[in-house]
C-alpha cells in the first residue's frame, strides 16, 4: 500500500483529536478522585457509587430507557411500514413526508410539537408528550434504512414465493421479513440511540413532569460540571457506543442508509 | 383437450402492445418453447401464464379453465426465473421444501420428497448450504428442484440458462432435456437463443413484436421458415430475392436478380410471377474450385473471407453480381487438401433440393 503523505495523517490526526479528545477528558475525569475538574489526583470509583444513590438521577435513566423503549418500539413498526411503502407503491410525496422530519432542525421540531400539544391536542406535557415527539423523529430513520435493504434485493425472490404457493401475507412473513429484519433491527436501535440522547426536542416537550438523562444533566451542569456529570455522561457515552456497534453490525446498509 | 391453452390474448402498456392477439396450445408431456428477440413479448406472456401479469383480452386456459380469477399462488404453475430467484435466508433444502410447506404437506411428506427432488438434480450433498455457497450450475438446479417438487401442472422457465456460462449451458441443455423426460411434467420455456430453442423443444413458437411467426417442430423452424424474420433469426441464412418463373413438378425455377435462373424445391401455393425469398442455409452451399456436375445452380465467385472455427469454417464468397453469400464446410471431409485463401476464384453452388422458397405477401 502507499503511504499517505505526512501533513495527511497530521491532519487526519488532528481532526480525530478534536473530536475525542473532549470525550476522553470527560470519561478520564469521571474516575478523578477529586470534586473538581481541574487536576488528576487519583483513581476513584466513587462518583459512580454516588450516582447509584442519587435518586433523581435514576429516575431519569429510567425515563430514559422507557421513553427510548417505546418510542423506539412504535417507531420500527411505522417506520418499517413506510420503508414498506415506499418500496412497494414508490409514491412520490411518502419519502417527502418521512425524511423531513430528519433533516429539519431540531429546535423548530421541538417548537412546533409544543404548540401543537399545547394548543390543539390540549395536552398536558409529561411522558406521552416526549414519547410522541420522539416517534415523530425516529420514523424517518427507520424508513430510510429499511428501504435501502429492499433496495439492494432481487424483486423475482417475491414473485418466486407468490409462485410456489405462498398467499401475499405467507410471502411477507417467511421472505419479506426475515429479509428487512436486519434493517429493522438496525433502524430499532438507532432509533432507541437517538430518543435516548434527545436534548432538543425533549426540552421542548418535557415540561416539568417528566426528566431524562440527557435534561438533567443539563440541569446539573447548570450549578457546576461535576464528577458525577462527567459519570453519567461516560456511561450514557458506552451505551450510545454499544448500540450503534450492534446497529452497523446488524444491517452492512446502515450506515449508507443512516448517513 | 391442450393442457395449456392461449386464446386470442393481448396485453398493452400504454401505447406499446406486448402482446399481440396471440393464440396457440401446449400439450400435456411437451417441451414447448417461446423463442424470439428481447422485447418480442416472450416474456410478458409467460408472466401472464405464470399470473404475476393480466391480459388485457384473451383467456389462458389451464386443463380447461379459464385462470383469469386465479392468482398465482393458486395456478398448479411454477416458475424458474433467470436468476434463480433463490431465497437468500433459507438452505437449499428449506428452498426446496418452500412449496411443499406452502401447500400444507406433512412433515414426513414434506422431508420425503425435498430429498427425492434434491437426488434428482444430483444435490443432496448440498441440502444444508446457503444460496450465496452454492455456484450458478447448482443455484440452477436448486431452481430447478424447487420448480418440480411439488409436481406442478406446468413449469415455466424464463431464460433459465441465460446467466451460466457456455459450457454449463450445454451441460445444463442435455439435463433439462433428460429432466423433462423422467418427471413427465410439460415445461414452458422462453429463451432468446435459437440454438437452445432448436436443441431442447419439441415444438417452437417463434416470436416478433408480439406475434408468434411461426409454430412447428425445430426441423421444420429451421429448415422451411414461413417468413423472411424466420429465416433470418433462426441460425444463419442466405436470402436471395426472387422471382417465380415457372413452377415445375420437380421444382420451381426462379429468377435471381444479377444471377440469372435458379432452381429450387417446390414450395406450397406458390405462383407463377410472384415475388418472395430464396432461404439457403450455409451448410447447403458448396465451395470449391471447380464447379461439381450434381450442382443444379452454379455460379463463379471469389472468397472475401473466412471463419475457421475447428469444426467448420464458414466462407463469405462474393458472386460476380455482387451479392455475397455464405457457405459453411465442414473440415473433416475427406480429401481436403488445402483451405481456400482470401481472393482465390472459387465455384459455389447447390443442388435443385436445397433452399426453401418463402413467399412474401
Amino acid at each position: 500500500m502507499r503511504r499517505l503523505p505526512t501533513w495527511l495523517l497530521l491532519a487526519a490526526a488532528s481532526s480525530y483529536a478534536f473530536l475525542y479528545l473532549p470525550l476522553i477528558i470527560v470519561v478520564a475525569y469521571s474516575f478523578n478522585d477529586s470534586r473538581l475538574n481541574a487536576e488528576w489526583v487519583g483513581f476513584t470509583l466513587d462518583w459512580y457509587r454516588v450516582l447509584l444513590h442519587d435518586e433523581e438521577m435514576l429516575l431519569a435513566a429510567r425515563n430514559s430507557l422507557l421513553i427510548a423503549l417505546v418510542s423506539s418500539g412504535a417507531a420500527t413498526l411505522l417506520g418499517t411500514l413506510a420503508g414498506l411503502g415506499m418500496h412497494r407503491w414508490r409514491p412520490a410525496w411518502l419519502p417527502l413526508l418521512v425524511i423531513t422530519p430528519v433533516a429539519m432542525p431540531e429546535i423548530l421540531l421541538g417548537v412546533s410539537l409544543l404548540v401543537f400539544f399545547i394548543q390543539v391536542l390540549h395536552l398536558t406535557l409529561g411522558f406521552l408528550s416526549v414519547v410522541l415527539a420522539h416517534i415523530t423523529f425516529s420514523i424517518g430513520f427507520v424508513a430510510i434504512v429499511v428501504r435501502a435493504r429492499l433496495a439492494g434485493m432481487d424483486e423475482s425472490i417475491f414473485e418466486a414465493a407468490r409462485d410456489l404457493g405462498a398467499t401475499p401475507w405467507q410471502t411477507f412473513r417467511l421472505v419479506t421479513f426475515p429479509l428487512i429484519l436486519p434493517a429493522v433491527v438496525a433502524g430499532f436501535l438507532m432509533a432507541f440511540t437517538l430518543s435516548l440522547d434527545d436534548f432538543v426536542i425533549t426540552f421542548f416537550t418535557a415540561g416539568v413532569g417528566v426528566s431524562t438523562l440527557p435534561l438533567q444533566i443539563y440541569s446539573m451542569i447548570k450549578i457546576a460540571v461535576t464528577p458525577e456529570v462527567n459519570a453519567v455522561s461516560t456511561l450514557l457515552m458506552l451505551l450510545t457506543l454499544v448500540l450503534v456497534i450492534a446497529a452497523s453490525r446488524m444491517d452492512k446498509g446502515f450506515m449508507r442508509g443512516a448517513g | 383437450m391442450p393442457l395449456l391453452e392461449i386464446r386470442r390474448v393481448t396485453r398493452r402498456f400504454g401505447d406499446f402492445t406486448a402482446v399481440d392477439d396471440v393464440s396457440f396450445a401446449v400439450e400435456p408431456g411437451e417441451f414447448f418453447t417461446l423463442l424470439g428477440p428481447s422485447g418480442c413479448g416472450k416474456t410478458t406472456l409467460l408472466r401472464m401464464i405464470a399470473g404475476f401479469d393480466l391480459p388485457d383480452a384473451g383467456q389462458i386456459l389451464l386443463d380447461g379453465r379459464d385462470l383469469a380469477d386465479t392468482p398465482a399462488e393458486r395456478r398448479p404453475v411454477h416458475t424458474v426465473f433467470q436468476n434463480f430467484a433463490l431465497f437468500p435466508h433459507l438452505s437449499v433444502a428449506r428452498n426446496v421444501a418452500f412449496p411443499l410447506r406452502m401447500a400444507g404437506l406433512g412433515e414426513g411428506e414434506v422431508k420425503r420428497r425435498t430429498a427425492d427432488a434434491l437426488d434428482m438434480v444430483h444435490l443432496g450433498e448440498l441440502a444444508e448450504h446457503y444460496p450465496h455457497e452454492i455456484s450458478g450450475g447448482q443455484k440452477q438446479r436448486v431452481a430447478l428442484a424447487r420448480g418440480l417438487v411439488n409436481r406442478p401442472r406446468l413449469l415455466l422457465l424464463d431464460e433459465p440458462l441465460g446467466a451460466l456460462d457456455l459450457k454449463l449451458r450445454e451441460e445444463m441443455q442435455l439435463e433439462l432435456i433428460k429432466l423433462q423426460r423422467e418427471v413427465g411434467i410439460t415445461f414452458v420455456f422462453v429463451t432468446h437463443a435459437q440454438n437452445e430453442a432448436l436443441a431442447l423443444s419439441h415444438r417452437i413458437a417463434v416470436m416478433n413484436a408480439g406475434r408468434v411467426e411461426q409454430l412447428d417442430e425445430p426441423s421444420r423452424i429451421y429448415g422451411f421458415p414461413v417468413n423472411r424474420f424466420v429465416a433470418d433469426f433462426i441460425g444463419n441464412c442466405n436470402l436471395l430475392e426472387a422471382e417465380v418463373r415457372a413452377v415445375e413438378a420437380d421444382g420451381l425455377r426462379l429468377s435471381v436478380a444479377g444471377l440469372g435462373e435458379v432452381r429450387a424445391p417446390a414450395a406450397e401455393g406458390c405462383q407463377t410471377g410472384e415475388r418472395g425469398l430464396l432461404a439457403l442455409r450455409p451448410e447447403q452451399v458448396q465451395v470449391a474450385a471447380e464447379a461439381d456436375p450434381a450442382w443444379a445452380n452454379r455460379f463463379p465467385g471469389q472468397v472475401r473471407d473466412f471463419l475457421y472455427v475447428g469444426d467448420v469454417t464458414t466462407y463469405q464468397v462474393r458472386l460476380d453480381n455482387g451479392y455475397t453469400l455464405q457457405a459453411l464446410l465442414p473440415n473433416a471431409a475427406p480429401g481436403r487438401a488445402r483451405f481456400h485463401e482470401t481472393g482465390d476464384r472459387v465455384m459455389v453452388g447447390w443442388s435443385a433440393q436445397a433452399g426453401h422458397y418463402v413467399r412474401e405477401a
